[in-house]
């Protein structure tokens, strides 16, 4: 009988109710009084010397409050990047300035030059087409290997190259691997590009900003994913606010996918814009504005070696990227390919030796960061890739090639400096030969055959490293803010509780799942228990959601907070019912005292800490509130196997999933629903970074992919219906719930099982393809089979 | 959007009128023009509406056409062009529903994009677009990309399909925009076969004159599986090469023959 309530169960999302009633409050939703707005005139030059800002006829228009330039910013930092990098030489990474408006230059096309604030939006951007701009337009650079050459273009001249960093890891084993290399009975080499992506979360960027002048307070109104590390970065590196005088609240967000992680200008913007105009100042980006100002995600160029035995046994792997910056550091844009991508580099394997090398680059196009995985998409799709071109070419079954390879006892240290508490996935490959009905892939590629297409069938697996992060190991690996979670349990007389957590909502369902645990510890109903997040005026300092972390974090912040109400609840039940605290037992929202019938209520145990008239009270406290911060000791690490079938239409090129599952390893689990969701829409932007999106520019920096006319966002008719398993459960050693996280799994797992599946159609059509960039667009395909 | 005035006229001499003024501008479904305005990329001083038009609404069928007034919505045309299930059948494939719901056969028309559906259907129906001043054939209406034979302040008031024997049209989607990639329509009439692409070419819609030779020799798919149109005259771009757009141009004709036969 599945449960019908507390972990393991699954209740419908009590927050959908209100987003899919139009109830939602958004932050454009939120409107301050006499707010101006904001129109920002943004470069359609890549790159280019700005020579002159003329503002005096646009000062003039109606409407206008006051038009900003880089001159007005001079007294304040630029956003400021959150991981610095040490590279293989010991050199600290390059770090240019990065300005709230252009400072002397543009860099990309959609930086913003000026900042008008205006009566209304349509004013601001009147007054904005008025501004003169004196720009010589410069040489772009877009590509890497291009920018590297000592001949480039910088787009930074105070810098010595374009060279970010030049990263090795683990840089002591790179004369070990090379001499794999020589060793090895066969080397199998694969050259590919992971495609650069636009998030494009439903809700575009908006920022308000307030200032009150009788309490000298700024507030923030962003969508972001992690309000306090807003704070901040903007209060301490930007504007120079502390913290007790900025509050930042990111109410319900519609999406973020990694990009709203990040600190951007236009947040910091509006905050200054709105004491210096004494005026709340409103920016909402349109789609237009998002897709060349949003941080990108993915490109990355890479070479990735795997060498063998003769027994086929993996003796090491060897990588070489080219990691695309875009123009300037957003956040956390450094540590996404090397700490998030080179120590998944060892995947589900023991191989014994790995090294990786990253190029960090800048270019003239908008900053890369972190987009749903991370790092860790890039790895995996590398490794699995290369793994499937490896059982190719010796004539292996990828399958058995695999499961000859993984690593199967745990804990495990990996050559590239984590180690893996659990897994098994010997467990999750037996559960998707099960449910892909692989045994029945040779009668449907026949029926296929039969209709004048080709099927394929692409299987890999995955690891990630989640639950980020170990506050003293990041540290030590540049982090520049610590990884722990908070979470604050306030219960009330009558025994609600309200549960103020740092990780953010921003549709993965906390308020739902979270009260499920909470619900499960005390006994009582779910809906006694709210939560609370998005608002550093409300909740503890807290990091926010992203990495898959919050309930193996966050979560585990709100189990050890409740963990102490329910000690001090015990001990006010103690003293009720007059018995020692150890014998006290909680169950079903009943404290009792152990081999008697006494029992007192939990109502009546909250009751009491708030009406302490028959209370300990030279023991204990009155009132029931307890806070915990919880600093993980590991990453968690999800794993699974995926397996993708596909038809290819031999005319076109056009590829369609024919089927598509999933069997991940996602340790305990509190809501079975939610997990699916979180898995399919993660399928679903894997699939379109397989099949659909690609973010170009041409050879000027122009952006070509710049709205949904030519950036291809995968739509329900794209997708099949999915397979969905994770029965298979290790559970997570080090975290009080067992849990590993499951919101990146979809789309770190999901790619190379198209592409390998692309690769397997053709070849079975006796084409000599080995790999196709992706996105697999029915011309490339095409390309590829005719090429 | 800058500011506009708007007008409503309820005849199309009344809008004709209104046309006069400078830089006024018809709106039809808006589907194109009011995002173009929005992008700030179209100041027209004024907008007249023609969906208050009762004589743009018509719709006939009769004597081997079917005759559809300017103002009709794409949707209205898939459910109501049984008489030309060919013609129905683009029309239901034309963008969304909301799309479908607003744009019209007239604002298609004018538009002439290079990747839309309708001028396909018009060239190889040997339509003819009827406007407040004159009647125009299909082969002289398109002139290239976003180009028609139109006169400033025309209106196309109805368009006129002769239907064919038989015809079909096969699309194959840009996958971002779902407009049309290559776009092939093959009609058969009594008095020939025609074949017109869009999608492809540099130089917009177009009829395929090989192709039609060759179906009038034999109307059957393996009559034109070894024609080629020119790559050099083809769109090349982020969606597909030059190359790629000439194969699809035999590709979709061939299936479009074969599904009308
Ligand atoms: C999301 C989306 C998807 C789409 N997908 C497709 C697709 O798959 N295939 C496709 O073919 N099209 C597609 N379209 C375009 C759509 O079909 C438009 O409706 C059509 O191109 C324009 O028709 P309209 O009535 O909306 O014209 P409007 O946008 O109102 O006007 C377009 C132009 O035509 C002029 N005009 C309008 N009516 C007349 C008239 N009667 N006489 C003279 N001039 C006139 C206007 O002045 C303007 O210059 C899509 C549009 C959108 C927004």
């Amino acid at each position: 009988m599945p449960k019908d309530s507390g972990i393991g169960a699954s209740p419908k999302r009590r927050e959908d109710v209100r987003f899919l009633t139009g109830n939602g409050n958004y932050t454009d939703d939120i409107n301050a009084h006499g707010q101006a707005y904001v129109h920002f005139l943004r470069s359609d030059l890549a790159h280019g010397k700005i020579n002159g800002i003329d503002t005096a006829a646009a000062e003039a228009m109606p409407g206008v409050v006051r038009i900003f330039t880089a001159a007005d910013f001079e007294a304040v930092g630029g956003v400021p990047c959150g991981w610095q990098i040490t590279d293989r030489h010991g050199e600290v990474m390059q770090e240019p300035k990065h300005p709230i408006l252009a400072e002397g230059k543009v860099r990309h096309v959609g930086e913003a030059i000026a900042a008008v604030v205006a009566d209304s939006p349509e004013q601001a951007r009147d007054a904005a087409e008025a501004i003169e701009l004196d720009i010589e337009e410069l040489p772009a650079v877009i590509d890497m290997k291009a920018a590297v050459a000592d001949s480039s273009v910088k787009v930074h001249d105070d810098l010595t190259s374009n060279l970010c960093f030049d990263w090795g890891f683990v840089e002591e084993n790179r004369e070990a691997v090379e001499q794999a290399f020589q060793d090895a009975a066969h080397v199998t080499t694969l050259e590919l590009i992971n495609n650069r992506l636009i998030a494009n979360p439903m809700e575009p960027r908006v920022a308000i900003g307030e200032y009150n002048r009788s309490s000298d307070d700024s507030t923030l109104y962003t969508t972001s994913q992690n309000p306090h590390v807003i704070r901040l970065l903007m209060g301490a590196f930007v504007l120079g606010i502390p913290e007790h005088k900025l509050r930042v609240v990111a109410p319900d967000v519609g999406g973020g996918f990694g990009t709203k992680i990040f600190h951007y200008a236009e947040e910091a913007f509006c905050t200054f814009a709105a004491k210096a105009c004494n005026r709340a100042i409103k920016w909402t980006s349109s789609r237009s504005e998002a897709f060349m100002s949003d941080a990108h995600g993915r490109d990355h160029v890479s070479k990735i070696e795997l060498a063998l035995d003769a027994d086929n046994n993996f003796t090491a792997v060897r990588t070489d990227t080219y990691a695309n910056m875009g123009a300037y550091l957003s956040t956390f844009a450094p540590a996404v390919p090397t700490w998030l991508h080179g120590i998944l580099m060892a995947g589900n394997y023991k191989t014994p030796l790995v090294y990786v090398n990253v190029k960090a680059v800048f270019t003239n196009t908008v900053p890369v960061d972190a987009y749903r995985g991370a790092g860790r998409p890039e790895a995996t799709f590398q490794l699995e890739r290369v793994v499937d071109k490896a059982a190719r070419e010796l004539g292996v079954d990828p399958i058995a090639l695999r499961r000859q390879n993984f690593i199967t006892e745990f804990p495990y240290a990996t050559p590239v400096a984590v180690e893996y508490d659990t897994g098994d996935y010997n467990a999750t490959m037996d559960k998707l030969e099960e449910i892909a009905d692989l045994s029945g892939f040779a009668t449907r590629r026949a029926a296929s055959e039969a209709k004048g297409k080709i099927r394929g069938l692409g299987v890999n697996c995955y690891i990630e490293a989640c639950g980020i992060a170990p506050s003293n190991l990041v540290g030590q690996l540049g982090a520049r803010a610590g990884l722990y979670e908070s979470a604050t349990v306030r219960v009330n007389a009558t025994g609600g509780l309200v549960v103020m957590t740092g990780s953010h909502s921003h549709g993965q369902g906390h308020e739902t799942a979270f009260p499920q645990v909470i619900a499960e510890m005390i006994g009582i109903d779910e809906s006694m228990i709210e939560i609370v997040h998005g608002d550093t005026a409300k909740v503890p300092m807290g990091m926010g959601t992203y990495g898959s972390r919050s309930l193996a974090v966050g979560g585990s912040a709100m189990v050890k907070a409740t963990e102490k109400i329910i000690a001090k609840a015990k001990k006010i039940a103690a003293h009720l019912m007059e018995a020692a605290d150890a014998d006290i037992e909680l169950k079903d929202g009943q404290f009792s005292v152990a081999g008697t019938d006494k029992s007192v209520a939990w109502g009546d145990v909250t009751l009491a800490a708030y009406v302490p008239h028959n209370y300990p009270l030279e023991d204990i406290e009155p009132g029931l509130e307890e806070t915990a911060f919880y600093d993980p000791s590991n990453f968690t690490y999800p794993s699974g196997a995926y397996a993708c079938e596909v038809e290819v239409d031999p005319d076109t090129g056009k590829v369609s999933i024919e089927r598509f599952s999933a069997a991940d390893d996602f340790g305990n689990i509190v809501n079975p629903m939610i997990v699916d969701g979180q898995v399919h829409g993660g399928i679903g932007q894997g699939i379109g970074q397989a099949l659909l999106e690609g973010c170009v520019y041409d050879e000027n920096g122009q952006l070509l992919s710049a709205s949904f006319m030519d950036y291809a966002m995968p739509r329900a008719d794209d997708l099949p219906f999915y397979a969905v398993d994770h029965s298979c459960q290790t559970p997570c050693t080090h975290n009080p719930l067992g849990v590993k996280g499951c919101g990146e799994a979809g789309a770190i797992g999901s790619p190379p099982a198209v592409v390998n599946a692309v690769v397997d159609a053709l070849q079975s059509a006796g084409k000599n393809v080995t790999h196709i960039d992706m996105p697999l667009s029915p011309g490339r395909v095409w390309a590829a089979m005719n090429g | 959007m800058y500011n506009f005035d708007y007008e409503a006229p309820s005849s199309v001499a009344e809008a004709v009128a209104a046309l006069a003024a400078e830089d006024a501008q018809a709106l039809g479904g808006g589907q194109t023009l009011i995002p173009t305005m929005k992008q700030r990329l179209a100041m027209p001083s004024t907008l007249v509406s023609l969906s208050g038009i009762a004589e743009m609404k018509g719709f006939d069928v009769g004597n081997g056409a079917v005759t559809i007034g300017g103002n009709v919505t794409h949707a209205v045309v898939a459910a109501g062009a049984g008489a030309y299930p060919a013609l129905a059948e683009l029309a239901s494939h034309i963008g969304d529903p909301a799309v479908r719901n607003r744009g019209t056969i007239g604002g298609s028309l004018a538009n002439n994009d290079p990747s839309a559906d309708y001028p396909a259907a018009a060239l190889a129906s040997a339509a003819v677009i009827v406007t407040n001043a004159r009647e125009i054939a299909a082969d002289d209406y398109f002139q290239g990309m976003f180009t028609t034979a139109l006169e400033d302040g025309e209106i196309i008031t109805g368009v006129r399909f002769a239907v064919p024997e038989v015809a079909n049209y096969q699309k194959f989607v840009q996958p971002a925009s779902r407009f049309a990639l290559v776009g092939v329509f093959v009609a058969k009439h009594a008095d020939g076969v025609r074949v017109a692409v869009t999608g492809a070419s540099e130089e917009g819609v177009f009829r395929w004159a090989a192709a039609e030779a060759a179906l009038n020799d034999s109307f059957s798919a393996d009559a034109v599986a070894d024609l080629a149109v020119d790559p050099a005259n083809m769109i090349g771009d982020l969606h597909g090469t030059k190359a790629y757009r000439a194969h699809l141009v035999g590709v979709m004709t061939k299936r479009a023959v074969a599904a009308a036969t």
